[in-house]
């Protein structure tokens, strides 16, 4: 089981590669960490292996398929902003259960309390709002889960919190994790493996 | 941390907060405008009978705004006339809304969608609005049926110009992003995510549409392309004081005119208001 | 550092708590926010108007050549406190309490005089630049035309000193890295000569190089003689940098800690906040305390921290606790010695 990305070069404007020749894997069950300069083009590698962004060159596959443009992404992204990632008009409850209807446990791994589900979401902080995005995204169908410095915009006990509860989910549901960040402390008290992105771009 | 009800406004509506005075004047306004459409409706032809024993009488108690050359009352005339306006124009402004809606979502499905939508704002944009409608409604055939279909066609590209770019930049959030990766189809997007975000707009927009219609259909009207002489539209009760009013009477134009004017008045001020209630940024000042 | 830090911990520390009269020898606390309380008036559902209480009782000075970082999470209300110091809340919020600037009262008027010029804001984002405006005329900002010139060559040194070349001052602000916003940012700062400098969450995202570069900006500003004041949520980067860190949680100051208190398990720390903070970083013991910060339409009777401190007695529940110097640092909480 492997989500692989293989030759993936990407560029916004012509001749300015973002991305070039990339070539990554990620095995279920594993958390790998992928560290990066600010401008490196791991937004852009995370948004493309999610399928998010596709035109790019290169193939990215799933255990040898490609991944289907429509219905459940067994690919999940989660970002660094969840206020940005939750629709302002909705409450917690439909945005909770946008993709599948989020099981008592998760919710109740996460510490989400049954009276933030009424709220609106300019009434949570955005460390109460990111366990909603990765609640959301943990769904049984998930196979990968692609983590773009889920927990830079919060303070560290509720870092600590969220990835307790990360590293908990993913373990008992085999779930493959691509941790991004620019911490490297954190990424060393996370992962198993590492991987750099320097400036084009040699993993 | 505690609750507490706070009132800090004074003057004229004093001890009401800033969303109930703007309630307070949506309801006032929009009930004069109610009553005039009711009230036309339910007085029906008699009182406009015509009595030569009283024509071209100036405003008095018995005939706040006079009579006319055959001694109808003005006042009725008048209420008659922008009851029928008010209508004429809802019922455009309506069917107006509904295009920009379909139009709207149209654009949203795709990119070939999206231009065409597009080179069609364009292209009714760049013909004068007036010159459209008198076209439209003689080419239909005239009569209320013409100036509805002649309005409601040619008021909608900047309303849907305004939907078009709301769900442009609405298209490129996160969450929506999101909602596809969770396997949500796209018409459930379109009506789940970016739908009640437009809702406010459209509503804002339809109800800033109507002075508009009314003025245009008036002035049809007026230049005798729009509804049929027998009608008591306020188009029609203007062109015909017209020819009076080198005679001196002046009420015969001047208070349907204000009138109209009002009615037109009345419609902004609903919409800024409600404008108010709907933008977030001073919604809670 | 070290040299740096001349003034006297207890001395200043008596400014805040009771003023000390005719004592010349300290050093002025540059701005002095002293029981500082925001809250904003919101329509709740229908037409009822509510009061929703940001900030409480919150007391901090910021000195001359010196960082102080104020720490917290995520809607504990530290942005808004630098708004409030700015003068740019929205219309609804309603401020109380003593703010003061240089020995004297900061008024709405003074801040809108001092905004841009005594006091700079170094924001996060680009989004605080004139899209459509050169660079160079927004970081000199409006001046007379006999000081133009002065001011322009002001800004060529100040520019190469960040390392940006002269053809960014032609520049539009989409033209520039994420890294260059950073840098006019801060240029703007120096060449207005402000004396106040609030960075809000300057740090986040950025890689260790740019990060440390960063922070040195402020190192360099506070060595010059402003007073610096860092809010952010990253303990990390504030302690590489600031003399003092004020920790804040739900909307209050919690503890104000000297930066060598943070060492070890944290012993030395006054507030199990802010001790839990420590043990919680991916360096340390990557430890959580379970629990969340209190929504702020939460009614709290006691310690706001209450629900999740270990070591809560009966008298926590009942009343704030009153703020007290331990130590060299200030701290809320009763059970501090």
């Amino acid at each position: 089981m492997h989500l692989k990305g293989e030759n993936i070069s990407f560029e916004y404007k012509k001749n300015d590669p973002v991305l070039k020749d990339v070539n990554i894997s990620l095995r279920s069950g594993e958390v790998l960490g992928l560290i990066g300069d600010s401008g490196s083009g791991k937004s852009t590698l995370c948004k493309i292996l999610a399928g998010y962004e596709i035109k790019y060159q290169g193939k990215v596959t799933m255990d040898g398929n490609e991944i289907p443009s429509k219905g459940y992404n067994p690919v999940q992204l989660v970002f660094q902003h969840p206020e940005k990632a939750v629709n302002p008009k909705w409450r917690m409850k439909d945005i909770l259960n946008e993709g599948h209807l989020v099981s008592q446990d998760i919710l109740e791994a996460f510490g989400i309390k049954n009276n933030w589900l009424n709220r609106w979401p300019n009434e949570l902080s955005g460390g109460e709002l990111q366990r909603f995005a990765l609640a959301r995204a943990l769904s049984p169908k998930t196979r990968y889960l692609i983590a773009d410095e889920i927990t830079t915009m919060v303070d560290a006990i509720t870092q600590a919190q969220i990835w307790n509860i990360v590293l908990n989910i993913v373990e008992e549901l085999n779930i493959g994790v691509l941790v991004v960040s620019h911490d490297r402390n954190l990424i060393s008290r996370l992962c198993h493996d590492t991987i750099y992105l320097k400036d084009i771009n040699n993993v | 941390m505690s609750t507490a009800v706070v009132t800090v406004n004074r003057g004229l509506f004093g001890g009401l907060n800033l969303r109930k005075k703007t309630l307070l004047i949506i309801g006032s306004t929009s009930l004069l405008l109610l009553a005039i459409v009711v009230s036309s409706v339910f007085l029906g032809e008699e009182p406009l009978q015509t009595n030569f024993g009283s024509k071209n009488l100036a405003p008095s108690l018995e005939h706040p705004f006079g009579t006319d050359w055959m001694g109808r009352d003005m006042f009725i005339r008048t209420l008659e006339g922008l009851g029928l306006s008010i209508l004429v124009g809802g019922l455009a402004s309506t069917i107006s809304t509904l295009l920009t809606v379909i139009l709207g979502l149209l654009s949203s499905a795709g990119k070939t969608a999206d231009s065409f939508v597009s080179w069609l704002v364009d292209l009714f944009l760049s013909i004068p609005h007036l010159l459209l409608i008198v076209l439209i409604s003689i080419g239909i055939g005239g009569g209320a049926a013409g100036v509805i279909t002649g309005v409601a066609l040619t008021h909608w590209p900047s309303l849907t110009r305004v939907v078009r770019a709301e769900t442009k930049q609405l298209k490129t959030q996160e969450y929506i992003h999101i909602s596809r990766n969770l396997g949500r189809s796209k018409w459930w997007i379109a009506t789940r995510h970016i739908l009640p975000h437009l809702v406010p707009q459209i509503l804002l927009g339809t109800i800033l549409m109507f002075p508009h219609a009314i003025l245009h259909e008036a002035s049809v009207t007026f230049l005798g392309f729009g509804l049929s002489p027998h009608e008591p539209a306020i188009g029609i009760i203007l062109s015909e004081s017209m020819r009076y009013l080198s005679a001196g009477y002046w009420w015969l134009a001047f208070f349907p005119g204000l009138s109209l004017l009002i009615v037109v008045l009345a419609f902004d001020m609903i919409g800024e208001n409600l404008g108010k209630l709907i933008n977030p940024k001073i919604a809670h000042e | 550092m070290g040299n740096k830090a001349e003034i006297n911990p207890k001395k200043e520390l008596s400014t805040g708590l009771e003023t000390v009269a005719g004592d010349r020898k300290k050093t002025e606390a540059l701005l002095t926010v002293e029981d500082l309380s925001l809250s904003f008036t919101q329509y709740a559902s229908g037409l009822r108007q509510t009061e929703l209480k940001v900030i409480s009782n919150l007391s901090i000075q910021a000195y001359k050549g010196e960082i102080l970082a104020i720490v917290g999470s995520s809607g504990s209300g530290k942005s808004l406190l630098a708004h409030a110091i700015l003068g740019i809340l929205p219309l609804n919020a309603k401020l109380d309490g003593k703010m003061e600037y240089d020995g004297k009262k900061l008024t709405q008027e003074r801040k809108k005089e001092m905004r841009g010029k005594e006091i700079a804001l170094i924001p996060q984002a680009i989004t605080y630049l004139d899209p459509l405006m050169k660079i160079s005329n927004q970081v000199i900002g409006s001046v007379e035309k006999e000081k133009e010139s002065i001011m322009k060559k002001l800004q060529r040194e100040v520019f190469q000193r960040y390392g940006l070349k002269p053809e960014v001052e032609r520049m539009l602000p989409h033209e520039l890295s994420g890294g260059m916003t950073r840098r006019v940012l801060v240029s703007t700062a120096v060449i207005s000569s402000s004396k106040l400098i609030i960075a809000d969450e300057p740090t986040p995202g950025l890689d260790d190089k740019t990060l440390n570069e960063t922070l040195s900006y402020f190192k360099d500003m506070a060595d010059k003689g402003c007073a610096v004041i860092l809010i952010t949520h990253d303990i990390e980067a504030a302690l590489k940098i600031s003399h003092k860190i004020a920790v804040f949680y739900a909307g209050t100051v919690l503890e104000v800690a000297n930066v060598e208190d943070f060492k070890n398990n944290g012993e030395n720390l006054r507030h199990p906040y802010t001790r839990a903070l420590w043990n919680a970083l991916p360096q340390n013991k990557f430890q959580a305390i379970k629990g969340h910060q209190p929504m702020q339409d939460e009614v709290i009777d006691g310690c706001i921290f209450y629900d999740r401190c270990s070591k809560k007695k009966a008298i926590c529940s009942r009343g704030i606790p009153q703020l007290k110097q331990v130590n060299g640092g200030v701290v809320r909480c009763n059970n501090a010695s």
